[in-house]
């Protein structure tokens, strides 16, 4: 069968990362092409561009032979290339069919033909085998639903592309057979889909072939899935090249100093506990969904927990809000430091004394010598690079905030547990060794630290033990001596250590 | 041209067109820069000036109320009928901060902890609390027995009445809160980021209470002196004050996404909405007129602070 889509030496770039470096691959006629790699591997930005959404620094995209110059997702509509997001774009209080006819209504004069709108969409629908009554509100449908809602959409549109992002990710088992069986039709119709999974089963189960990015690099095209195996599926998408930029040094380790004893909340609904000790770095690892950060900001208080302790240095700590966590020297430095780190419009200074100036400030008086001072002190230890500390925090850059960040608990003097959610994402290759050596020397000045996060290379450089969380539950506890990539990422992948669970890849 | 750009959308901006402003309509208009009428004016900005002093708390921390003029009318009266009823007037001083306390508390807590849209919130306690004021009088205004209430807005103090003297102290006042207090600082932290400033360890939500019942307390205040001054109290007193007390502070420069407010700001906002009145009152011009002229003022603030967010936007 000839190839229907295809991607020649697409590269996009953005301002610090090379997020597709000449990517080349093409997928039969109605084939299901499976797309894999880690965090960060390019998977995103290339469905990114194959949606219009962004276009690509250099390279094309041709469809049934024909090249592409598909400026906005609408010119993709046009080209019948159809992207299906994990955040699906339906209109809740709109009917199923209402949806459907989204954007050209049928009728006259602006006078909506009901009879139209309703009969066309139970045609289409049954057509493709999805049992969904046309006529009522989407937002009274299961997330499943909705979902099959989405791809008939795309059908209705004469899609020729449909990319589908994690699909199964908030679907129960059973709604995914029902979508791998809409699946199967829509192939059999010659539909080409672009399926972008974690999951290996999954992509053994429904994928005719197969592409590993890595890196935003080409890492492994595989014209037929039948002739690889899941264990070289995971070695291609790591083996990362890893520049030294880590500077771990051995430490060390003192005493248990956090215990988190099966902590529990609205997003993590497995109990999870853990501990680190005095001068240890404890890595967290997982992939998207793994609720890294929902733990970090239950054992923070930032979220209101359903159960489970938390206690320092074996005292429990028994309130849960931010300031009493505070109190006790938990502190947390945020996963998206726009939204939940800076207070943007307000100065470095100000940022950076927002918790601390408690200290010296009775009644409630500020004293703005000291908070200067304090400022300048921990400007001059971080490296902040600022003409000075009135500075707006909007207008440095993204290490520079993050360093103000850590200049927040830092002025706390009495901090003993660091919890840093993605403490380099965004942030360039000087800033990033500059913040590891701060969490370096703050381990060996005896404070227990976690970082949390979704870079494999940054936390197998930097942690001195990796945890490692797939969907709300820890796969895997490993010392860093007995570190490997391949382990690791095989631990957060959702299905390989239940293999027998779901059923297995159907001889097609 | 940039450098008058500069100096009219930069920090001192609208201090600088209100020097102007005076100084054109000193020269032009005739009894304007009289004691008697520079006295009068102030006299008229008090209730404004008082409440705009809190309504920059609430409007800094991205907050809103609209019962300010509700709470005036009712605080005013309570103070009223409280010492007609106990013949104290401590007493009815006391009651009226107690209800005008009581009033922001409620709003403060329905919205901070029961998580409901201020504006909706205080929309509700606007027309509960007015009702409360008319149901409290019967609908006609209750008049002073003791004339000594009177003083509390006759009396002078260096030749100055009283009521002004309570707007200054209350300039300094919450100027010093705002600036050189933890208070301060937090209020215009969670304006700026609500979700860092509670992840930084500030307790938002006791933060916001304390906001709305400060600007309950200090809306009594401005109750007793309007009360003192029109004699008597009024259950509809002070209606739409809530939109004069805001458009004073987005003119002062307080921005409605909240995380940008300073005293001097609210101040010169507040002697702006004064003095275009009493112009308009110099110069007989008919009362309908003088409320195009403030929406258009109100109008022209929202502009500026717009320019002006663009501007430091570009500086950024």
């Amino acid at each position: 069968m000839q190839d229907f889509l295809e991607f020649r030496s697409i590269s996009k770039g953005y301002p610090g990362v090379q997020a597709l470096s000449n990517v080349s691959f093409s997928v039969r006629k109605g084939a299901v092409h499976g797309l894999m790699g880690e965090n960060g591997a390019g998977k995103s930005t290339l469905i990114r561009v194959l949606s219009g959404d962004q276009s690509a620094d250099t390279g094309e995209i041709l469809i049934d032979g024909e090249q592409q110059h598909y400026r906005s997702v609408r010119d993709a509509f046009h080209a019948g290339v159809i992207v299906i997001h994990q955040e699906l774009q339906l209109v809740p209080e709109l009917t199923v069919a209402e949806n459907l006819w989204l954007g050209r209504f049928p009728g006259k004069a602006g006078v909506i033909d009901r009879r139209q709108l309703t009969e066309v969409v139970s045609r289409k629908l049954s057509e493709i085998g999805i049992e969904v009554d046309p006529a009522v509100k989407v937002a009274s449908l299961s997330i499943g639903e909705r979902q099959m809602v989405e791809i008939a959409k795309a059908v209705m549109l004469d899609a020729r592309v449909i990319a589908l992002d994690e699909p199964t990710s908030s679907l129960s088992s059973r709604e995914s057979e029902i979508l791998f069986a809409l699946i199967d039709r829509l192939r059999a119709n010659g539909t080409v889909i672009l399926y972008v999974s974690h999951r290996l089963d999954e992509i053994f189960r429904l994928c005719d072939s197969l592409t590993v990015l890595r890196d935003g690099k080409l890492a492994a095209h595989h014209p037929d899935i039948s002739k690889v195996t899941r264990d070289q599926i995971i070695s291609e998408m790591v083996g990362r090249e890893i520049a030294n930029i880590w500077g771990w040094r051995g430490r060390s380790l003192g005493e248990e100093r956090l215990r988190v004893e099966s902590i529990s909340g609205a997003k993590l609904r497995h109990p999870l506990s853990f501990s680190v000790r005095r001068g240890e770095i404890l890595g967290f690892f997982g992939l998207i969904g793994a609720c890294r950060s929902e733990m970090a900001r239950l054992v923070y208080g930032a979220d209101a927990r359903s159960g489970g302790t938390v206690s320092v240095d074996g005292t429990t700590i028994e309130a849960d809000s931010p300031p009493h966590s505070i109190r006790s020297g938990i502190v947390l430095c945020p996963e998206d430091r726009k939204f939940d780190g800076i207070v943007q419009g307000r100065s470095i200074e100000e940022n950076m004394t927002i918790s601390s100036r408690r200290h010296f400030s009775p009644f409630g008086l500020i004293n703005p010598g000291k908070e200067g001072a304090l400022a300048d002190k921990f400007i001059a230890k971080l490296r902040v690079r600022t003409p000075s500390r009135r500075q707006d925090i909007i207008n440095l850059s993204g290490g520079n905030q993050q360093k103000v960040i850590l200049g927040r608990w830092l002025s706390e003097e009495g901090v003993k547990v660091l919890m840093i959610d993605e403490p380099t994402r965004g942030i360039d290759v000087g800033a990033k060794s500059e913040i590891y050596e701060i969490l370096y020397e703050l381990a060996a000045n005896g404070m227990a630290i976690v970082v949390i996060s979704s870079e494999l290379p940054e936390v197998m450089g930097i942690a001195d033990r990796i945890m490692v969380m797939c969907e709300g539950r820890v796969a895997a506890d490993i010392p860093r001596a007995d570190f490997d990539e391949r382990r690791i990422l095989a631990a957060a992948l959702p299905d390989v250590q239940n293999l027998n669970t779901l059923p297995h890849a159907q001889v097609r | 041209m940039t450098s008058l750009k500069k100096l009219l959308l930069g920090e001192q901006g609208l201090v600088v067109i209100f020097a102007l402003a005076f100084v054109i309509v000193s020269l032009t208009v005739p009894n304007f820069l009289t004691e008697r009428n520079m006295l009068g004016l102030l006299q008229s900005v008090v209730t404004i000036g008082i409440v705009a002093c809190t309504m920059m708390f609430c409007l800094a921390s991205r907050d809103f109320d609209l019962s300010v003029g509700s709470t005036v009318a009712f605080s005013g009266m309570v103070a009223v009928m409280a010492s007609n009823a106990t013949g104290s007037i401590l007493l009815g001083l006391v009651a009226a901060l107690v209800c005008g306390g009581l009033v922001g508390t409620v709003n403060g807590v329905v919205i901070a902890r029961f998580r409901i849209n201020a504006l909706i919130t205080t929309l509700a306690t606007m027309q509960i609390v007015r009702g409360l004021a008319l149901i409290a009088s019967d609908g006609r205004a209750v008049g002073i027995n003791d004339p000594s209430f009177y003083q509390l807005a006759l009396s002078r103090f260096l030749g100055v009445p009283t009521p002004i003297w309570v707007m200054a102290l209350f300039f300094v006042a919450f100027g010093f809160l705002l600036n050189r207090t933890v208070f301060g600082k937090n209020t215009l932290a969670i304006g700026g980021n609500p979700e860092a400033s509670r992840l930084a360890g500030v307790d938002v939500a006791r933060m916001r209470i304390w906001i709305f019942a400060l600007q309950g307390l200090v809306c009594a205040v401005a109750g007793v002196l309007l009360a003192s001054r029109i004699t008597s109290g009024q259950p509809n007193a002070a209606t739409g004050l809530e939109l004069s007390v805001i458009s004073a502070c987005v003119l002062g420069g307080v921005s409605l996404a909240g995380g940008r407010a300073a005293m001097t700001g609210v101040i010169v906002g507040v002697l702006i909405m004064g003095i275009a009145e009493n112009v308009m009152n110099l110069l007989n011009i008919q009362a309908f007129y003088q409320y195009v002229v403030r929406g258009l003022i109100l109008l022209l603030a929202v502009l500026l602070d717009n320019l002006r967010s663009s501007a430091a936007g570009r500086r950024a």
